[in-house]
């Protein structure tokens, strides 16, 4: 249960709109997305009419002129349903702000009402096969030729790689001035020549979302493309933002362990074996008491991270234990819940199996773990 | 040695004022001046000496919260909280004053008859009656109902027989709130509490028990041979509410636990941050290697987390609103921490923190019964796990 001083009554309003949605338009369709290893554009449409797009963007432009709680709603009704992979808060959460908090207003005008349409559908490309975590080490280079700049290298792992049509790339302006010469460009695959998609990659989980290469053989940016229109402006338009990225990968986890404990409260109250119920046995009740705390000290912590980000006051170092408490305990109750389904746990039909093997990335991603504790390290 | 206090890294939400500011610092002065320095003699003497009960009393520091008319200063349950913060933080594990404060004479003031409040509390406030609870016997721990004390029921009061153990100020006790059975035959509507002074007839102490840690607190075995109490012991003067006059109190006791424990990986956190700090191995500061830094990043996330979910838990029982499985989860998981983070702490500073003279040796020692005492974990599992919803049988 959410108690946050920020949450209202109209949240819960939007709620009933988005699980409607989510039951509708997104569950009956798993295998076929899944097959495909990607979701179809359609989708993106019906959920910008369905106003789940770019709920936080200002109504200015396009925006549904919401908060946090829009972002956290979608993404705790998708994961009721076990889509914990689907990449709406990527698109309207992640990127959109990028546009909206740094770019120039043509930018906004031009971008933000097609995003919170589903017209454009948007990725960002930071990793590289040779940088990950460290950013800085990206070789991936634009160089100015007069009439804008050249795009010159590769990116790998980006989500919605496959189903974006618009790009915030991460590249080198200047090679010789380290976090400083890196800036953010926007790119319209439509009209790029030069750009193309590599695989999608195969997955360990979150199946119904695409992950891609991405090369750039000598795209031509014109000069508006620039995020913002400053060079250099990239690392700390990046860094800036990381607290609420994290911030929103641990409302996921958090649900995550939520539903992963109901879910297994309920298999083991109709399996049996040995004569009585898995849920009479004390292991299992114990198992899943240690879940459940959990569970409930992580949304008392997420709670009050929520708050405390609304009033402007979540820093780098707290968001960051945030991050890693609450994926690692995601990891630890997906496999104790895993382990109670027995052999139907390792079955990919059952929502354990898909939870398990997606919540292995919430380590990785947005900043691995091992970086979170650098984070915290610091201030020690 | 470094008696820092690590500080969280999120600004607490409790509610406190400048007037708990200043009973803080005087709380502070009292357990770093006149109850720490003298642990090492407490700890050869396995006691702590009746003058600093009466010392704590007389700066108003034993049971605070009790109305004024029995003694108290009318404090609230944040002073409760300073008292326990600040005691954990000096490194002092004896005397057990939250026993006395928070345990035992909550039950006298909730439960207890006019008369036996006006008997007791001003004495405990004081320091002058120092008091104990008897519910654990050789064969009932946790198991409360498997109690086998019996009080039976004579023309003018009770006749009592019985033994109980690990009875924390059990050598010190002139009160022991004891739980017996009135009627053998009713499981737990068959448990009644008695207020016994152990200079009745009959009352015996066995040992003072040696224990794994917390060398400076008395821990005795009780018998009761025949032992002969009038009608006026029995708590609140009507048999057989014991059972669920002791469950109503455990939501604030495995608060409690959960308060000191979250100030003990505070305290071992700040001291083992120091240490890796000052010591250098292979040419370089013991802090500056990855896995030191890794660690105790684990741990002060561990630390912040429960900073917030504790809070949340104080304000919630302030309110009236901590539910028993909450409490409990509280209770497992911050003892679970804690003895994870000392651990922890201990392998960091190496050998010196397997020597006693280091504090977290012995936070290490001492610190093992908060997953036992208070209701094991396995209580709290159960407790949590009969909330998980899903059919019950």
């Amino acid at each position: 249960m959410i108690r946050s001083r920020h949450y209202t009554p109209a949240h819960e309003d939007f709620r009933a709109t988005v699980r409607r949605f989510m039951e509708k338009e997104c569950a009956p369709h798993r295998d076929e997305w899944q097959a495909a290893g990607r979701t179809p554009s359609d989708l993106w449409r019906k959920a910008g009419e369905a106003g789940l797009l770019c709920t936080k963007t200002s109504s200015e432009y396009g925006g549904g002129g919401g908060d946090l709680f829009h972002c956290l709603i979608i993404l705790e009704e998708q994961t009721r349903i076990c889509f914990n992979e689907l990449t709406f808060y990527l698109h309207s959460d992640i990127i959109a702000p990028y546009i909206e908090l740094y770019g120039t207003e043509d930018q906004k005008r031009q971008y933000l009402p097609k995003m919170a349409t589903g017209e454009f559908v948007a990725a960002i490309a930071m990793t590289e096969p040779g940088a990950g975590s460290d950013l800085q080490a990206i070789r991936t280079t634009a160089k100015s030729d007069g009439n804008g700049y050249r795009l010159n290298g590769q990116k790998v792992f980006i989500s919605n790689g496959q189903v974006g049509n618009l790009i915030v790339v991460a590249a080198k302006t200047d090679t010789g001035a380290g976090a400083k010469g890196i800036s953010l460009f926007l790119l319209e695959t439509d009209k790029a020549e030069g750009f193309t998609r590599g695989k999608n990659l195969k997955k360990i989980g979150c199946k119904v979302q695409d992950s891609s290469e991405l090369f750039f053989d000598n795209v031509h940016l014109p000069p508006e493309s620039l995020l913002g229109g400053v060079e250099g402006q990239g690392f700390p338009m990046l860094m800036r933002r990381l607290p609420e990225e994290r911030l929103i990968m641990a409302i996921s986890a958090v649900a995550n362990m939520e539903e992963a404990v109901v879910e297994t409260v309920e298999y083991t109250g109709e399996r049996k074996a040995f004569g009585q119920r898995l849920l009479d046995f004390q292991n299992t009740r114990f198992k899943l008491a240690e879940c459940k705390t959990k569970a409930v000290i992580g949304r008392a912590f997420l709670d009050r991270c929520i708050d405390a980000f609304i009033e402007g006051e979540l820093d780098t170092t707290t968001a960051a234990m945030l991050k890693w408490w609450t994926t690692q305990r995601q990891n630890e109750v997906a496999d104790e819940c895993l382990q109670l389904h027995g052999g139907y746990g390792y079955m990919m039909e059952y929502n354990i199996a898909r939870r398990y093997a997606d919540s292995r990335l919430g380590r990785i991603a947005g900043g691995t773990d091992e970086i979170m504790k650098d984070i915290i390290g610091r201030t020690l | 040695m470094s008696n820092a206090y690590a500080q969280p890294s999120m600004p607490s939400s409790l509610p406190y004022t400048d007037e708990h500011a200043i009973f803080r610092t005087s709380v502070r002065r009292f357990f770093e001046t006149e109850v720490a320095p003298k642990q090492p003699e407490w700890e050869e003497a396995h006691i702590t000496p009746r003058s600093i009960w009466k010392r704590a009393g007389e700066l108003g520091f034993l049971c605070p919260r009790l109305p004024e008319q029995y003694g108290g200063a009318g404090a609230d349950f944040l002073h409760t909280i300073i008292l326990a913060e600040e005691q954990v933080r000096s490194g002092a594990i004896a005397p057990m004053y939250a026993l006395q404060s928070d345990v035992v004479a909550p039950y006298l003031l909730q439960y207890g008859t006019e008369e036996q409040k006006r008997h007791y509390l001003p004495a405990m406030a004081s320091g002058d009656c120092i008091a104990s609870i008897g519910m654990t016997e050789p064969s009932a721990g946790s198991d409360l109902q498997a109690i086998r004390t019996t009080a039976k029921k004579l023309n003018d009061g009770y006749t009592i027989t019985g033994q109980k153990t690990f009875i924390s100020n059990g050598i010190n006790a002139d009160l022991v709130v004891l739980a017996c059975k009135t009627d053998t035959g009713a499981g737990a509507r068959g448990v009644s509490l008695f207020l016994v002074d152990t200079d009745t007839l009959g009352f015996s102490r066995g040992r003072n028990l040696k224990k794994l840690g917390q060398h400076a607190a008395d821990t005795a075995e009780l018998f009761f041979d025949d032992m002969h109490v009038p009608e006026t012991a029995l708590l609140g003067g009507v048999e057989g509410r014991g059972f669920p006059q002791l469950m109503d109190r455990l939501v604030e006791e495995r608060l409690m636990t959960g308060v000191m424990s979250v100030a003990m990986i505070d305290r071992a956190l700040a001291m083992t941050i120091q240490y890796v700090k000052d010591r250098k191995a292979f040419g370089q500061r013991i802090l500056d290697f990855q896995n030191t830094r890794f660690t105790l990043a684990e741990a002060k996330t561990e630390a912040t987390v429960l900073h917030v979910f504790l809070e949340r838990c104080i304000l919630d029982f302030m309110d009236g609103k901590l539910d028993p499985a909450t409490s409990a989860m509280l209770k497992y998981w911050s003892t679970e921490q804690q003895n994870a983070i000392v651990d922890d702490c201990v392998q960091l500073h190496g050998g010196y923190g397997y020597i006693l003279d280091y504090p977290i040796a012995k936070m290490w020692v001492d610190g093992r019964i908060t997953k036992i005492y208070g209701g094991a974990n396995e209580i709290m599992k159960d407790i949590i796990g009969r909330t998980l919803g899903g059919r019950a049988r």
